[in-house]
């Protein structure tokens, strides 16, 4: 039998392929913004859900219920009145509305998310926080998360608790009934179901700050970005 | 009374194993992967946690299982099946080119298959354990990990769909099958399909 001439494409393939993957822990992001330009109208047709470009992230075995009648939002620490807030009551202050973008440190990012909410100035101005008071401590619904955000940073001017997303009241997944919004961090310091938030003179590690998660979350600029 | 049908084998016991623990291994990876990632569905399942330690412990036993494959199994028909995907000779070239010519073991789009699947494993166990690090020590934390795994996933997703296609439905394909259940194939399709194979095993 005459021997066949053969090339060795198979491990090029194998090795090309791999080393382009690998290669792309660098390029991929900047590409991937580059063109995903051109990708936005194939999600519009796409089922909502299925490629929003949000993933739900938590870390109880199942999300909290929001019921709006036994709802409350608790205010406390060093406040002059310490509050219990009901969701009307919570609706009925001052509103605000922004457009924002959401930066996950694990690298997505959601554009143009339409948020309304309160700012924070006005969420607590009827509780009457103490001068001393430099932290506000976010208490999820869903145990044991929780974080933290300085009093200067909760009151940047797109900072806000925001209860509708896109028109719509603040779904489950995202938070119901309502969720911290900084788009200057990342969305882990964007605390979903907040049901607490304590003044207080220091910041306790939130639930990703005691894995290893920087205190201060900003975007591009912590987290080994 | 018709001829008896004569079979031959195409993968042996060792080869079979490394197909099975990766094709399980994959669809409870895809299973539990989907369930984290798709929001409808994240919502749906919940549990959050559970699925995370599931998904890390299919990774785990994958990789233990090829491991133990190749530990335990017969490494030189293994190295054989390698050589095998390596190669590609001129009739190969050609029928990358819808030539219809003569094919040996793997037909080149088989190769062209086992070398990509054979990259995207390794590509997903390394960003697979790249977001694993990284939600422990930010060192390990890379914006386009996220992006890779996930790309990774969408390409297997239809590389998959077209295994399932050639494996179970298209006619001509579809008897190789039973050489990946139970090893041996009818002699008579392996000399339409695969004959410088088929050549080789008659002498």
């Amino acid at each position: 039998m005459q021997p066949r001439e053969t090339r060795l494409y198979g491990r090029r393939a194998f090795l090309g392929v791999t080393a382009v993957g690998l290669s792309s822990l660098v390029w991929g992001r900047a590409a991937w913004q580059a063109v995903s330009g051109l990708a936005a109208p194939l999600e519009a047709v796409l089922p909502p859900g299925l490629v929003s470009g949000w993933r739900i992230y938590t870390v109880a075995s199942t999300m909290p219920r929001f019921d709006p009648q036994t709802w409350r939002l608790q205010i406390d620490g060093l406040v002059d009145r310490p509050l219990s807030l009901s969701y009307d009551e919570l609706l009925a202050l001052p509103g605000a509305d922004q457009v924002s973008t959401f930066h996950c440190v694990t690298g997505w990012t959601v554009d143009n998310v339409h948020w309304r909410g309160v700012r924070f100035a006005d969420l607590l101005a009827a509780a009457g926080p103490q001068p001393e008071a430099r932290i506000l401590t976010f208490t999820s619904a869903e145990r044991p998360y929780a974080d933290t955000l300085t009093f200067d940073q909760a009151h940047l001017p797109d900072v806000m608790l925001a209860y509708a997303m896109d028109g719509k009241p603040l779904s489950r997944p995202h938070g119901a009934p309502v969720r911290v919004v900084i788009p200057d961090m990342y969305g882990y310091k964007g605390v979903k179901w907040v049901e607490r938030i304590t003044l207080g003179l220091d910041a306790e590690p939130g639930y990703w700050e005691q894995r290893g998660y920087d205190l201060d979350a900003w975007v591009g600029r912590s987290n080994g970005a | 009374m018709a001829p008896e049908t004569v079979y031959i084998e195409r993968f042996s016991a060792t080869e079979r194993t490394a197909h099975w623990v990766h094709a399980t291994a994959f669809l409870m990876l895809l299973a539990t992967g989907l369930a984290l990632y798709v929001p409808a569905l994240s919502v749906a399942v919940g549990r959050r946690p559970l699925l995370k330690d599931l998904h890390v412990y299919t990774a785990i036993a994958w990789i233990g299982g090829l491991v133990l494959v190749v530990a335990l199994g017969d490494r030189r028909r293994l190295r054989q099946t390698l050589r095998d995907f390596d190669s590609f000779d001129a009739d190969d070239m050609l029928w990358l080119r819808r030539y219809p010519r003569p094919q040996g073991r793997f037909n080149a789009g088989q190769k062209v298959n086992a070398a990509l699947t054979g990259a995207f494993a390794v590509l997903f166990a390394v960003s697979g354990s790249l977001l694993w690090l990284g939600e422990r020590d930010h060192r390990f934390r890379f914006a386009s990990t996220i992006l890779l795994h996930d790309w990774l996933t969408l390409i297997s997703l239809f590389l998959l769909v077209g295994h399932l296609y050639l494996a179970l439905l298209y006619p001509a394909t579809r008897h190789a099958l039973r050489g990946m259940t139970r090893g041996s194939v009818r002699r008579d399709w392996a000399e339409r399909h695969h004959p410088k194979w088929a050549r080789e095993q008659r002498q």
